[in-house]
């Protein structure tokens, strides 16, 4: 049903209640309405403009002259003040252009014809008001004041809230009015706040008793809570796209963290595994790291799903990145399993040390292309094993060439104070078997 | 590896996974490699994975450990009161201990890792067909933590089921240093059949015990 009513552009079809007689206005937004339309939308002027760029804005929609349109405001606006009414709710209500499309600057006379036709606008709603008794001259003029001032006040709050919605959001209140527009902006909303002031206050002074002090203030009152009430879809459509707004900014951050992640890391591997396809070892290698880098990424302590920062110096993730490395260099893989955990110190730094130096043993001289690695924290004492089902060897007979086994894992055990087991038979694998007696608090840890 | 090798009628394996690539890598390679098993089905949603089960009525189910809506453990809830000889197996790429011990605690008879080369993920799905649990090195490492006797663990409910014999610790310390059975068995000075009977308890003791539930133990390691 809708949009067969939105195709005849009809009278009727105004969304907002007008002020009788104003059928140039009722057309207008009867128009925006209805989509299929040769014509320019309905936007106010950005450029060119006197107050808000209605006049301009609705001008350049209907095909008109401005000065026309600015005509037939002023003299509306002597009839009760109807065309102050209809110009308010367009400034409310129709969209302000965007900043791209900036039409030709208005020249200097119609500029000037503009602004006199402001002030007879103004000027005949007080002198109509004035003889028809519906204004008495002495309230007329503050409340021009007041109107004035609170005119300044929504324009600034007008532009700078555009600027707000396009640059995205740092939020807060005077933000909001003020919208990085700097000192000017900040002058000119409080001169538009001190005209509201003086305007009221003048009603407020001129009126000898209380009684219609009373009144001036309930009627000042009834005005700001109609303005209140009249903008608040705007305000809350203001808040809506201010949240919005956040929430698809964290939003695609976060993709592109991930993405840039990915790419980095997975899609690399994968590129370089099609180059490599012939060399099934390098290809296992690649795909062995690539596995164990985004493991740790998705769910490492440090990684990014991680609930939080377990805080450096785990056993547990020393014993897996020595396992790593080896992995990497020696191209075999290495299944470790770590069962508790414990805070480093300088003895189990030493214990990782001569378990990756026996890593490194049995994938230089075991023949074999897998290594498994068990770590136990116990209450008393750490004990690692490093294990391989390659060629072992006579430990009797090892000869000059296995420095690692004397120095950087025997000596480097005994001098913490641990404790180096060794079974190997020519054929039947090696096992390392290390132990280190830990301090009582440190260990034991779940 | 006990086994002796004599022609017999296929395992026939389900597999359930929810990413369509592993499911057809692993019956690809599963097809290939032997005539031992045979995939009769497979499925990639709990739901699927119930009803092909009833439908298709495997011996062993290979089931992800990780799944939306609920994961292998649901799977296994709503299977097992309708058939109860139905095998599973645990098959994830998780390093989560909690996932794979909800697993087992649901009553999984093993679980393997996804590295595991295909010959020896036929060797798994033999043995748990037997009717003997499937210890990966992995497993082993997540049971012994969870059986963990250490000051501040939680208060034990079941002295009988809640603690691990040296014997039955000194068997899974093996198993999580990469032993075999055989190597096992002449390490403890003791048959191979006994390191089943062994290895059986423990998996009993784990879907059994309460030891504060052991899968709240392994979530409340992953926050120390």
């Amino acid at each position: 049903m809708d949009h067969v009513q939105e195709e005849p552009r009809t009278e009727t079809a105004t969304p907002l209640p007008r002020p009788a007689g104003e059928t140039a206005v009722t057309a207008a937004a009867g128009t925006e309405l209805a989509e299929p339309d040769e014509r320019p939308k309905l936007y106010r002027r950005r450029s060119s403009r006197i107050v808000a760029g209605v006049a301009s804005g609705l001008a350049d929609h209907l095909g008109v002259k401005v000065l026309w349109v600015r005509a037939v405001f002023a003299v509306l606006a002597a009839f009760g003040g109807a065309g102050l009414v209809a110009y308010g709710l367009l400034w409310v209500f129709v969209p302000q252009q965007r900043r791209e499309e900036a039409d030709a600057p208005s020249t200097p006379k119609e500029k000037q014809q503009a602004i006199g036709l402001l002030v007879l606008g103004i000027g005949l709603l007080v002198a109509v008001g004035a003889i028809t008794g519906t204004i008495n001259g002495w309230v007329a003029v503050p409340l021009a004041l007041a109107l004035v001032g609170a005119a300044v006040v929504w324009r600034e709050a007008d532009e700078s809230q555009r600027r707000r919605w396009r640059e995205g959001a740092r939020s807060s209140v005077a933000g909001v009015v003020l919208g990085g527009g700097g000192w000017s902006a900040a002058i000119r909303v409080l001169a538009g706040v001190a005209l509201v002031i003086a305007g009221i206050a003048v009603v407020v002074l001129r009126s000898g008793t209380l009684g219609q002090v009373q009144f001036a203030l309930i009627s000042v009152l009834a005005t700001l809570v109609g303005v209140a009430v009249l903008t608040v879809p705007f305000w809350l459509r203001m808040v809506r796209d201010l949240g919005e707004e956040r929430r698809a900014r964290i939003r695609t951050e976060e993709r592109a963290e991930i993405a840039a992640h990915l790419h980095d890391s997975v899609l690399q591997t994968l590129a370089l595994i099609q180059k490599q396809a012939e060399a099934p070892k390098e290809v296992a290698r690649l795909a062995r790291s690539q596995e164990r880098e985004l493991r740790g990424w998705l769910y490492g302590p440090a990684g990014y799903g991680a609930p939080k920062n377990v805080g450096g110096g785990r056993l547990s993730e020393a014993v897996a990145t020595a396992c790593g490395e080896v992995e990497d260099t020696f191209a075999i893989s290495v299944s470790q399993v770590v069962v508790g955990d414990a805070e480093l110190d300088d003895r189990l730094v030493a214990l990782v040390l001569a378990a990756r130096e026996a890593m490194v043993n049995a994938a230089k001289h075991a023949g074999v292309d897998e290594v498994s690695v068990y770590a136990e924290v116990e209450p008393t004492a750490v004990t690692v094993f490093v294990r391989d089902r390659g060629k072992g060897f006579d430990p009797d007979s090892v000869s000059e060439d296995r420095h690692g086994l004397a120095d950087s894992i025997r000596g480097r055990m005994e001098r913490n104070g641990g404790t180096v087991r060794l079974r190997t038979a020519p054929g039947d694998g090696t096992e390392v078997q290390l132990e280190m007696p830990i301090k009582a608090e440190s260990g034991g840890t779940r | 590896m006990s086994e002796t090798p004599q022609p017999k009628a296929p395992i026939s394996v389900f597999l359930v996974d929810d990413h369509a690539l592993f499911r057809a890598g692993v019956r690809t390679e599963l097809d290939s490699i032997t005539d031992e098993v045979r995939v009769v089905g497979e499925a990639g949603s709990v739901a699927e994975a119930v009803a092909g089960i009833v439908r298709t009525k495997p011996q062993v189910v290979l089931l992800d450990v990780h799944m939306p809506d609920g994961g292998g453990a649901e799977v296994l809830r709503r299977v097992r009161k309708e058939l109860p000889d139905v095998v599973f197996l645990a098959l994830s790429v998780s390093d989560a201990a909690e996932d794979v011990i909800a697993v087992i605690r649901a009553g999984a008879r093993g679980y393997v890792t996804k590295t595991i080369s295909s010959k020896e993920l036929v060797r798994a799905v033999a043995r748990v067909a037997e009717g003997d649990a499937v210890f990966s090195p992995r497993l082993a490492g997540f049971v012994l933590d969870a059986f963990a006797d250490r000051p501040g663990s939680a208060p034990i409910s079941d002295p009988e089921l809640d603690l691990l014999t040296p014997r039955e610790r000194d068997v899974l310390r093996l198993l999580a240093r990469g032993y075999a059975y055989k190597e096992i068995a002449s390490e403890l000075f003791i048959s191979v059949k006994t390191v089943e009977t062994h290895v059986s308890s423990v998996l009993r003791k784990t879907q059994l015990s309460n030891r504060y539930e052991l899968s709240r133990w392994a979530s409340d390691r992953r926050l120390v």
